[in-house]
C-alpha cells in the first residue's frame, strides 16, 4: 500500500506540474506579451483554462494532504525550514486565484481590471518560481537542522543559486506548457503563429535555465550530474526527452497540435522522473548528509492503508468526471465561440 | 507581539476568514438549485436570472474560499509542525476523503458555471446539486477532524508515544456528530439570513422588486427552517461538551464553583479574581438541567480544574452569550416569518418584517464566528484535548508576528475587494437582468 500512496503522491505532483503549470504559464505568457496583443491573448487563454482551472489546482491540495497524512515528519520538517518560501508561494496562490476570478466576474469593467490583470500576471510568475525554489531546496542539501542562527536555518535553506535556478526552470516549463496547450485552442492563423513563436521562445528559455541549474549545482557541489546521468533510467529518460525535443521542434514548425501536447507532457514527465528517481525514496536531503525518506518516514501502517484506500476510491469518482469535464469543453470549445 | 500569540492569532484569522466562504460554498448551491429548478419547471426567466446572478456571486466566493483553504492546509504545518507531526496520521482520514469531495466539487462547479446552453438542462441542474452536496460533505469531514482535537480517539498515548493508531476510530470520535450537525445547520442559518437580508434591503429600496422578492423567499425559507433547529442542535452540543470537556463548559458559563442545582448565567461580566459573575441574570437549576437533563445534577466548575489547564473564561463566556443570544433572536424572527407565510399573508409585504431581516443580515455569521471562538478558545490550553498543549506545538521559527501582520493585511484587503465586488454585482442586477423576457441579457 505504501507504494500506492507514493505513486499517488508522485502523480499528483506531476499532474500539478502539467495542468497547474499550464495554468500558471497562461499568466506568464500574458506577462511577456506586448501591449497590443494582450487583449486577444487573454481571451484565448481564458477560454482555454476557464472551466478546468479550479480542478487544476486541486492536485496541489491532494499532494499536501498525502504528505501530511502519510509522511507527517517530511511535511512538518519542510514547513519549518522552508517557512518563508512557502509563505511567499501561498501569497502568490491567494493573489492569483482571486485576481483570476475577480477579473472575470466583476460586474463592472473599469480601471479595476487593470489592477486584477497586474496582480494576476505577476503572481503567475512568482508562484511557480517559489514552487521550484521549494522543490530545489528540498534536495539541495542546504537544509540544516543544526543551524546556529536564524539566517542559516530559515533563509539560506532556500536562498541559494541551485534553488533559484530550479525556480526559473519551473517558470520556463510552465510558459512552455501553456504555449503548447494554447496552440490547439486558437481560432485563427495569426494567433496560432504567435503562440508557436511563444512556445519556441519558452522552449529555448527552458533549455537555458536547465543549463543554469547544472552550473549552479556544480558550483554548490550538488551531485546533479550523477543523479541524472549516473544510472541507466536517468540516461534513458534524458535521451528520450532530448529526442522528443527535436521531434517537437519539427512538429511545432508544422503546427501539429495534438501530438505536440502529448510530447510536451512526455518531456516534463521524463524530467520529473529523472530528477526524482535517483535519490528516491529520499525527498529531503540535509546539510549533514542525513535525509528524510518516503519509506522510513511514512506514517503508521494502518494510516497508510486507510490513505491508500481513500485515494483509490477517490480516483474512481474523480477520474471519469474529470475526463468528461475536459472532454466536453474541448470538444465544444470551438463550437460556442462567444 | 510574541511568536506564540502571533501564531494563534494568524490561525484564528485564517480560519475565521475561511469559514465565511466555506459556509457560502456549502449553502448557496442549494439556493441556486431551487431557483434553477423553478426556471426549468416554470420557464419564468426571473428564476434563470436569479440563478445566474447568484452563481456569479458564488464564483467569487468559491475562488476566495478555495485559496483560503489551500492556505490553511499549509498553515497547519507552517504554524503547528509539532502538532501535525503526530496528529497528521491520526486525524488525517477525513482530510484524505475531503480531498475527493473538494475535487468533485471543483469539477462539478466547472460544469455548472460554464455549462449554460451546453448540456442537457437537467444534467446541468444536477451538477449544481453535486456542488452543494460535495461542499456539505467536505464541511462535515473537516469538522470531524476538528472534533478529534476536542475529543481525541483512535490511538493510545503511552509515554509520549502515539500507538495503535486507528484512523477510522479517530474520524468517528465522540464529538464529530454533534459538531458536524451543529456546523451544517449553522451554515444554512448564516447564509440564509445574510442573503435574505441583502434582498430584503433591495426590496425596501424599491429596486427590481420581483427579482428580489423571489430571491428573498428562497433564502429566507432555508434560513428560517435552519434557525428553528439550531438551538435544538446547540442543546445536543452543550450536553456533549459537558460530558467530554467540563472545563470548556465551565468557561462558557463562567461557572466558577462546582455545585448541584447550578444556575444558568445569562450575560454578566465574569471576574476571575473574585470568581464571581457581576450583573448577570441567574436562572436556578437550568444549567444542571441543560448539561445533564436534571435540575439537581452536579455541574463541575472551574475550581475542579487545575489552574494551568483552565481556558480563558471571559472570551469563551462572551462568545457563548453572543452565539446563543443571536440564535434566539433569529429563531424568533424565523417563527414570525412562518406566521407570515401561513397565517398572516399580509405581513409578507409589510416593511417591518423586511426591516427585521435587514437587521439580521450579519447575525448568522457573527454567531458562527462566536461559536468557533467558544470551541477553539474553550479548548485551550490544549491543542489536542488532554494530550498535547498548544504551546508545545508551535513552530520554532521566530518572527511569526511579521507573518501575522502580512496575512492580516492580505485578508483585510481581500475582504474589502469581495465586499466591493458584491456591491457592484448587486447594483448591476437592474442593468443585467431587468430586460423583457425575450431580450437576452448582455453578459451571458
Ligand atoms: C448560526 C450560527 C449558530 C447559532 C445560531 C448557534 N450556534 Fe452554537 N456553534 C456554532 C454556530 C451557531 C458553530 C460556529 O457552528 C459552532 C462552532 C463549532 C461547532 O461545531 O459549531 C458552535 C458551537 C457550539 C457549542 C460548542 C461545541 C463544541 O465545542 O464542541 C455549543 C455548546 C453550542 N454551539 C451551543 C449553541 C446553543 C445552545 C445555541 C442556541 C441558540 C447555539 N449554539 C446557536
Ligand atoms: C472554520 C472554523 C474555525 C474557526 C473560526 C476556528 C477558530 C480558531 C481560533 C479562534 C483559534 C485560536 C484559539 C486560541 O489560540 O485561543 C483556533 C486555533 C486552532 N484551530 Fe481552529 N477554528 C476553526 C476550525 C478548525 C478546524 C476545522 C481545525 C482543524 C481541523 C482547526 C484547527 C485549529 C488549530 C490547529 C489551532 C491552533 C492551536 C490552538 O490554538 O489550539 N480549527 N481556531
Ligand atoms: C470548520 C471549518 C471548515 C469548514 C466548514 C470548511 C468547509 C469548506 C468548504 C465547504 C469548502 C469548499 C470551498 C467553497 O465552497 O468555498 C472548503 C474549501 C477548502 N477548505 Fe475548508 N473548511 C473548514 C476548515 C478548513 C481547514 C482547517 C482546512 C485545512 C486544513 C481547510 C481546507 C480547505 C481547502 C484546501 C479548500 C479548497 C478546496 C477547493 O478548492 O474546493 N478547510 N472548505
Amino acid at each position: 500500500m505504501l507504494y500506492v500512496v507514493i505513486i499517488f503522491l508522485w502523480t499528483a505532483i506531476l499532474l500539478y506540474l502539467l495542468m497547474g503549470g499550464a495554468d500558471f504559464g497562461a499568466g506568464i505568457i500574458e506577462l511577456f506579451t506586448s501591449e497590443a496583443n494582450k487583449k486577444q491573448t487573454r481571451k484565448t487563454l481564458y477560454q482555454a483554462i476557464g472551466p478546468i482551472w479550479e480542478a487544476n489546482h486541486m492536485w496541489l491540495i491532494i499532494a499536501i494532504v498525502i504528505l501530511f497524512v502519510g509522511f507527517p515528519v517530511i511535511y512538518s520538517t519542510m514547513s519549518v525550514y522552508l517557512h518563508i518560501p512557502l509563505t511567499v508561494m501561498l501569497l502568490g496562490i491567494i493573489a492569483r486565484g482571486t485576481a483570476f476570478t475577480f477579473r472575470h466576474y466583476d460586474a463592472v469593467v473599469d480601471d479595476m481590471q487593470h489592477l486584477y490583470n497586474r496582480i494576476f500576471v505577476y503572481s503567475s510568475f512568482v508562484t511557480p518560481l517559489f514552487l521550484g525554489i521549494i522543490a530545489g531546496s528540498a534536495v539541495s542539501g542546504h537544509i540544516d537542522p543544526h543551524a546556529p542562527d536564524f539566517l542559516s536555518a530559515y533563509v539560506f535553506s532556500w536562498l541559494n543559486w541551485f534553488s533559484f535556478t530550479v525556480g526559473l526552470f519551473t517558470v520556463a516549463i510552465c510558459g512552455f506548457l501553456a504555449a503548447i496547450y494554447i496552440i490547439g485552442e486558437t481560432t485563427n492563423e495569426s494567433d496560432k503563429k504567435r503562440f508557436i513563436r511563444k512556445a519556441l521562445v519558452f522552449n529555448i528559455a527552458a533549455v537555458i535555465c536547465g543549463a543554469l541549474v547544472f552550473i549552479a549545482a556544480f558550483i554548490e557541489k550538488i551531485p546533479l550530474i550523477d543523479w541524472v546521468f549516473g544510472n541507466i533510467t536517468g540516461i534513458i529518460c534524458i535521451t528520450a526527452a532530448t529526442l522528443s525535443l527535436i521531434l517537437l521542434w519539427v512538429l511545432l514548425l508544422k503546427g501539429k497540435t495534438q501530438i505536440l501536447r502529448i510530447l510536451a507532457g512526455f518531456q516534463v514527465t521524463m524530467i520529473l522522473l529523472t530528477t526524482t528517481f535517483r535519490h528516491f525514496p529520499n525527498i529531503v536531503l540535509f546539510k549533514n548528509g542525513g535525509h528524510l525518506s518516503l519509506m522510513e518516514h511514512a506514517g503508521h501502517e494502518k494510516t497508510i492503508e486507510a490513505l491508500g484506500i481513500a485515494l483509490l476510491a477517490g480516483s474512481v469518482f474523480i477520474l471519469p468526471a474529470l475526463f468528461y469535464l475536459i472532454y466536453s469543453f474541448q470538444k465544444k470549445s470551438n463550437a460556442y465561440p462567444k | 507581539m510574541d511568536d506564540f500569540l502571533a501564531a494563534r492569532s494568524q490561525m484564528a484569522l485564517s480560519l475565521g476568514f475561511h469559514i465565511v466562504f466555506s459556509c457560502i460554498g456549502m449553502v448557496m448551491p442549494f439556493f441556486m438549485a431551487v431557483a434553477h429548478y423553478y426556471w426549468l419547471k416554470t420557464n419564468d426567466v426571473l428564476y434563470k436570472n436569479i440563478t445566474k446572478a447568484w452563481s456569479k456571486g458564488v464564483a467569487i466566493f468559491f475562488a476566495t474560499g478555495a485559496v483560503s483553504g489551500t492556505v490553511l492546509s499549509f498553515e497547519l504545518g507552517l504554524l503547528w509542525p509539532g502538532f501535525m507531526k503526530h496528529a497528521g496520521p491520526i486525524f488525517g482520514m477525513p482530510f484524505s476523503l475531503e480531498g475527493t469531495a473538494f475535487f468533485i466539487e471543483a469539477i462539478a462547479l466547472g460544469f455548472f458555471l460554464y455549462g449554460w446552453n451546453r448540456f442537457n438542462p437537467w444534467f446541468h441542474w444536477f451538477t449544481g446539486v453535486i456542488v452543494g452536496i460535495s461542499g456539505l460533505v467536505s464541511g462535515i469531514l473537516v469538522v470531524a477532524a476538528n472534533a478529534w482535537m476536542n475529543s481525541p480517539a483512535g490511538f493510545d498515548y503511552v509515554n509520549g508515544q502515539y500507538l495503535n493508531i486507528d484512523p477510522m476510530a479517530a474520524m468517528f470520535n465522540d464529538a464529530w456528530f454533534s459538531q458536524a450537525l451543529h456546523m451544517s445547520i449553522a451554515a444554512f442559518v448564516a447564509t440564509g439570513f445574510a442573503v435574505a437580508g441583502i434582498h430584503a434591503l433591495m426590496i425596501l429600496k424599491g429596486k427590481n422588486i420581483q427579482f428580489h422578492k423571489k430571491s428573498f423567499k428562497i433564502a429566507a425559507v432555508f434560513g428560517a427552517v435552519a434557525a428553528i433547529f439550531q438551538p435544538l442542535s446547540g442543546d445536543i452540543s452543550a450536553k456533549d461538551v459537558a460530558q467530554r470537556q467540563p472545563a470548556k463548559l465551565a468557561a462558557m458559563e463562567a461557572h466558577f464553583h462546582t455545585e448541584k442545582n447550578a444556575a444558568l448565567i445569562v450575560g454578566g461580566v465574569p471576574n476571575p479574581e473574585t470568581k464571581t459573575v457581576d450583573y448577570a441574570i441567574k436562572i436556578p437549576g437550568l444549567l444542571s438541567f441543560m448539561a445533564h437533563g436534571d435540575t439537581n445534577a452536579e455541574v463541575k466548575g472551574l475550581d475542579s480544574i487545575p489552574a494551568e489547564d483552565q481556558p480563558p473564561v471571559a472570551i469563551t463566556h462572551y462568545a457563548f452569550q453572543i452565539m446563543v443570544g443571536l440564535g434566539m433572536i433569529m429563531m424568533v424572527l424565523a417563527i414570525l416569518y412562518f406566521i407570515a407565510l401561513w397565517k398572516k399573508k399580509h405581513w409578507q409585504n409589510s416593511k417591518w418584517l423586511l426591516k427585521f431581516f435587514v437587521a439580521a443580515t450579519p447575525m448568522g455569521f457573527i454567531a458562527v464566528e462566536a461559536g468557533w471562538t467558544v470551541t477553539e478558545v474553550g479548548r485551550q490550553p490544549w491543542i489536542i484535548h488532554g494530550v498535547m498543549r498548544t504551546a508545545d506545538a508551535v513552530t520554532p521559527m521566530p518572527g511569526i508576528a511579521y507573518s501575522f501582520y502580512l496575512f492580516t493585511a492580505v485578508y483585510v484587503s481581500l475582504a474589502a475587494i469581495v465586499i466591493f465586488m458584491l456591491y457592484r454585482q448587486i447594483n448591476m442586477v437592474g442593468q443585467l437582468y431587468d430586460l423583457p423576457a425575450d431580450v437576452k441579457p448582455k453578459r451571458d
